[in-house]
């Protein structure tokens, strides 16, 4: 399989203020094409900046709701409640480990408790390196090939504690 | 077996792609159904007596009939691929080997309804399974299967895909209606369904992948061929995603009414290292656990229900003897709490109470009277008492693990003072803690 590609994650002060530029205004049109109600664009766009800027800065909110006319308080709570937009910037690598039942007959608590000791890191914490951001998440409808771990978009499943060292270090030494 | 239907180009080189699809004789229902009237689209997948694959088993056909036909406004066609029940992965497996089969099924669905636009709400972890539906309807576009005018029948249609963004409530079909429109996934009241008033206010049909899948090979044998498959009232090949203590977990395909002992012991190879089978979830975590004895209850709708449990999505989560029932329980009640959207008090307290009731009890601080309070709060926040069925989806575990298990929630209570808490692993309700915790 393919490397997984670290996220480029903007940081607080570059996407304090945001405006988009010619290209994502051209992927904006494209995109309210699709609905006859331009706040349907809402959680697409988001995808956008996630996409381009790596989280959803308070910044992009306020952009994303002017374009759209929509409130902020309005953006903000939409935001909140998914789970996968990020409202902090995360390390390069977002280890999203599954930790539903499926995962979790197969073992998956042994992944985590290695995780958490060869990082040093707790669920929602970075590593020192700013590298890997560990969080828990709920089932990513892979369970026949548990435990899975999905890192950025890439779902790496039948992992083992040996796998896991393995994909760490090639992804720490990219 | 019989040879597969749905899964009829699995190990196929190249199986996503249009061509293959088309030597396989893909598209040529779809050029049926155009040659044909929507009523009588809509007839054939009523004749079928196909139930909705997504976990609720309505008739399809039906739910299609009830789109109004004289209304000025715009209908909307959804496809349901928010896949978010835990142990259930077959939507995932059609899109990752047939891309096609699913637009296809899309295409005849609009075309039945009157549908010109069709949105693909596809969960937002799966971003390879996008891209190659993307992919896919590119392709389908050049070769007029999409698109304006479709094989030269005057019909257009236009599919798009809208990424959720991490919500399992945005499977329930009125949450993700709202998400579509750009807003949290909240439950809607019913009535109004959603074939009246859908998605911007205008008559919407929302199915599920696997559903949608099953409807071209409707189409090309007729209704009469399906529902010559499975059983009498649960028709058709059915996809089971088998997950947890077998040996060979995956996605199987079986006509409807396989029992769970075949789909165990033969297509998956038996129990991981030999062990005995101590209980199973037969049709995603939603539905109630059973015990090993029922093992040989049918995989269809009425047997299912008849055990006390659902087909629901098929997803069969096994278990062995060596699982302690009271950490399965308090891992699925995380889930659900997790999920909740917040909308109803029953559920969202519920949810979060059972949780903390149940790891206690698991820590070794069980008190006497916290099975009573989980049997209370089942009946509290199910059978109505929600807007949507998710009540219904976290108190039919507890019920069903305090049936069949009860005794192991007894006996934690009753050493509570001598156990040492915290032998087994401890996991955060929530990962966002830190907005909480403030």
């Amino acid at each position: 399989m393919t490397m997984t590609s670290p996220l480029v994650v903007a940081s607080a002060n570059e996407v304090r203020d945001v405006t988009f530029d010619r290209a994502m205004e051209a992927q904006i049109r494209g995109i309210l094409k699709r609905y006859p109600d331009p706040g349907a664009a809402l959680l697409p766009v988001l995808w956008l900046c996630q996409d381009r800027w790596g989280w959803i800065s308070p910044g992009m909110m306020e952009a994303v709701g002017q374009r759209l006319d929509l409130a902020p308080a309005f953006v903000e709570g939409v935001v909140s409640f998914y789970t996968m937009y990020q409202r902090r910037p995360p390390g390069k690598y977002l280890l999203q480990v599954c930790t539903t039942l499926s995962c979790q007959l197969c073992d998956t608590s042994a992944l985590v408790d290695h995780l958490k000791q060869k990082l040093n890191i707790d669920f929602g914490e970075t590593s020192a390196d700013g590298l890997f951001t560990l969080i828990d998440v709920q089932c990513l409808g892979a369970c026949g090939e548990a435990p899975v771990i999905q890192i950025n978009s890439d779902y790496h499943t039948d992992l083992t504690i040996q796998k896991l060292d393995v994909l760490l270090d090639q992804l720490a030494g990219q | 077996m019989t040879d597969p239907i749905l899964l009829r180009a699995r190990g196929l080189k190249n199986s996503r792609s249009l061509s293959t699809y088309q030597r396989l004789g893909g598209y040529s229902a779809l050029e049926k159904a155009l040659s044909t009237t929507p009523a009588e689209v809509i007839d054939e997948v009523k004749a079928s007596g196909i139930r909705g694959r997504g976990g609720a088993g309505f008739p399809a056909g039906v739910k299609w009939g009830f789109v109004p036909r004289d209304t000025v406004k715009p209908k909307y066609m959804i496809c349901n691929a928010d896949e978010s029940e835990p142990g259930t992965f077959k939507d995932r497996e059609l899109i990752l080997v047939d891309p096609h089969m699913v637009l296809e099924g899309i295409a005849i669905a609009s075309y039945a309804i009157g549908a010109n636009t069709a949105y693909i709400y596809i969960r937002g972890e799966f971003v390879d399974e996008a891209q190659i539906l993307a992919k896919a309807i590119a392709e389908a576009r050049r070769k007029k299967f999409l698109g304006e005018d479709i094989l030269c029948s005057g019909y257009d249609l236009d599919v798009h895909i809208h990424r959720g963004a991490g919500a399992y409530i945005c499977g329930e079909e009125t949450a993700l209606i709202e998400s579509i429109e750009g807003k949290r996934g909240l439950p809607r009241l019913k009535p109004p369904f959603p074939a009246v008033v859908g998605v911007f206010g205008c008559p919407t049909v929302v199915n599920n992948v696997e559903t949608l899948a099953c409807v071209p090979h409707i189409l090309e044998h007729g209704g009469a061929w399906f529902a010559g498959i499975g059983t009498e009232r649960s028709t058709g090949p059915k996809l089971f995603c088998v997950s947890g203590h077998v040996e060979r977990p995956g996605v199987y395909e079986a006509p409807m009414g396989i029992t769970f002992r075949e789909i165990i012991e033969n297509l998956c190879g038996g129990m991981r290292g030999g062990r005995k089978l101590k209980a199973f979830i037969p049709g995603g975590s939603s539905a109630p656990v059973l015990p090993a004895d029922l093992i040989d209850t049918a995989a269809d709708f009425e047997s299912v229900a008849q055990a006390g449990s659902m087909l629901g999505s098929g997803g069969l989560i096994v278990m062995d003897e060596t699982v302690d029932m009271v950490w399965a329980l308090e891992n699925l009640l995380v889930f659900y709490a997790h999920e909740s959207c917040g909308q109803c008090t029953p559920c969202r307290e519920g949810s979060d109470w059972a949780v903390d009731i149940v790891r206690r009890i698991r820590s070794g601080y069980g008190r006497p009277g916290d099975i009573e309070t989980l049997h209370r709060i089942a009946r509290f926040a199910s059978q109505g008492m929600t807007i949507c069925p998710l009540g219904d989806a976290f108190c039919g575990p507890i019920s069903s693990f305090l049936d069949h298990f009860g005794h192991e929630f007894e006996e934690a209570i009753s050493k509570a003072s001598s156990m040492p808490a915290k032998t087994l692993p401890i996991l955060p309700v929530r990962s966002d803690r830190e907005l909480f915790g403030r």
